[in-house]
């Protein structure tokens, strides 16, 4: 990783000081080692504080949204799942092409800091990734845990080490972290009664705290105008007629990237109640696989999204509904 | 002598809210009407340019405020006035339908029906049955929403 960082680093200043890009897009050292933050350097100078580690799981894509609509040049640091949000942006015209420099960048999985520490494990300073395990060095002597125990929820679906889009690739490519199935859990819920199925999302969705966090992560989510910011809108929550009922803003947002929705969990990472959200999209991205044809989101930057097309021997809804039990 | 909840139901008179295209399921209406095709007084029309205007806000928020079934009516696959718009809303829906389902809300309470400016019977018909199927399943509880409620 500090390997790739120094071709990063080479990289970002020979733009900025040629003047190629007007900003690089790639993450800023925080305050712990576990910490870095998405950030824009504009100046050579600043770019002592670039940093990529194994806590670099956020996406980037999304910010090149306010950066394209100022006319900014941008280089941006993607890692190849990221590179499916920013082809989803550019299928859906939102950021343009021409300002953006892509350079890809190897990750063989990111962590999760808050799993790590609810193992127990203090005072981290520096993580080593080596077959399968995770070496961490910490204020209290070393731990060394298995990678699959401490990887983020999102990493445990990996689309894979390939660039979807890419103008540079930076180092070599790193080994996929170990998966699971990423529907398995959706699948888990569609066995259920619709009343455990009920009570499930009561408990979950009842944890919503509204703070529009997945809303605004979102790299799918990218109108102008949203409609929950709109205070006359009312669709936003729900008073509960009883003291556990589950909310509409989980519904339409969900529904609004159906289809452009690339399963990149940035939803189910930064939501602060822990809702593991990403499961309504990927109900959705079930739903379309088996009804209308396997569709990867992001895939490429020229597919038409599912639901802004259709075959007129699409089946009936209530009849698949119907079918479905 | 009837328990409590028997009476409930027998008592329980649904609200039904039907986005109909201007096209063809309004006109349809129009010909129960004339045809003197009685339907249920539950169905409260709300007439939209077409089927695909109908975005699922729409029908959230008919759940929110009260509505215990929502139906959408819209012409025939093929026929739609703007040639595809029908063919998007089918879409819209199956995945509407199951997302309510995964969420533990009863599907049934959401209805897709193909009515034409011809098929004043059918509209008939398909109110009729929607409002029996609403009646047993009885008041939406799990969308309703308390601010709504006056």
């Amino acid at each position: 990783m500090s390997k790739i960082a120094e071709l990063m680093l080479q990289e970002a200043t020979q733009l900025l000081t040629t003047q190629a890009v007007d900003a690089v897009l790639a993450w800023r050292r925080g305050e712990m080692g576990y910490d870095p933050a998405p950030a824009f350097f504009r100046q050579a100078e600043e770019l002592t504080d670039l940093v990529y580690n194994e806590f670099c799981g956020s996406n980037l894509s999304k910010y090149l949204l306010a950066a394209s609509q100022k006319g900014e040049r941008v280089a941006v640091f993607l890692k190849p799942c990221d590179t499916y949000s920013l082809n989803q942006l550019l299928q859906d015209g939102r950021v343009q092409r021409e300002l953006v420099t892509v350079i890809g960048i190897p990750c063989g999985g990111m962590l999760d800091i808050k799993q790590i520490k609810d193992q127990g494990i203090k005072g981290v300073k520096t993580v080593t990734v080596a077959a399968g395990q995770v070496t961490l060095v910490t204020a209290y002597g070393t731990k060394v845990v298995p990678q699959a125990a401490v990887l983020l929820r999102k990493c445990t679906a990996c689309k894979g080490n390939e660039y979807k889009i890419a103008d540079l690739e930076l180092g070599d490519k790193l080994p996929v972290p170990p998966g699971t199935d990423r529907f398995a859990q959706v699948r888990a819920l569609e066995q259920m009664t619709a009343a455990q199925r009920f009570s499930f999302w009561q408990k979950e969705l009842s944890k919503c705290i509204r703070c529009n966090a997945c809303r605004d992560i979102c790299p799918a989510c990218s109108c102008e105008q949203c409609i929950f910011d709109n205070p006359q809108a009312a669709v936003a929550g729900k008073a509960n007629a009883n003291s556990a009922e589950e909310q509409m803003f989980h519904i339409i947002r969900a529904f609004h990237v159906a289809g452009r929705c690339t399963d990149c969990g940035e939803c189910a990472r930064v939501c602060p109640q822990g809702i593991p959200l990403d499961l309504l999209n990927r109900k959705f991205i079930l739903d379309i696989n088996e009804i209308y044809g396997e569709y990867q989101a992001g895939a490429t930057s020229d597919a038409k999204a599912p639901l802004l097309k259709f075959d007129p021997a699409d089946a009936e809804s209530t009849i698949v509904s119907q079918r479905r039990g | 002598m009837l328990d409590s909840s028997e009476q409930e139901t027998k008592t329980f008179e649904p609200l039904i809210v039907a986005f109909c295209c201007n096209w063809c399921s309004y006109a349809g209406a129009d010909m129960a009407g004339t045809a003197r095709k009685a339907y249920p007084a539950n169905v409260k029309i709300i007439k939209v340019p077409c089927s695909c205007r109908v975005n699922p806000t729409f029908i959230l928020r008919a759940f929110q405020k009260g509505a215990d079934g929502v139906i959408i009516a819209g012409c025939h696959p093929g026929d739609c006035h703007y040639t595809s718009g029908n063919y998007y809303t089918r879409r819209r829906l199956t995945l509407l339908m199951s997302m309510l389902d995964f969420l533990g809300v009863d599907k049934e309470r959401l209805r897709l029906e193909w009515v034409s400016a011809a098929e004043g019977n059918k509209f008939a018909e398909v109110m009729t049955d929607f409002v029996a199927t609403i009646t047993t399943l009885g008041a939406n509880v799990k969308l309703r929403d308390l601010r709504c409620q006056k």
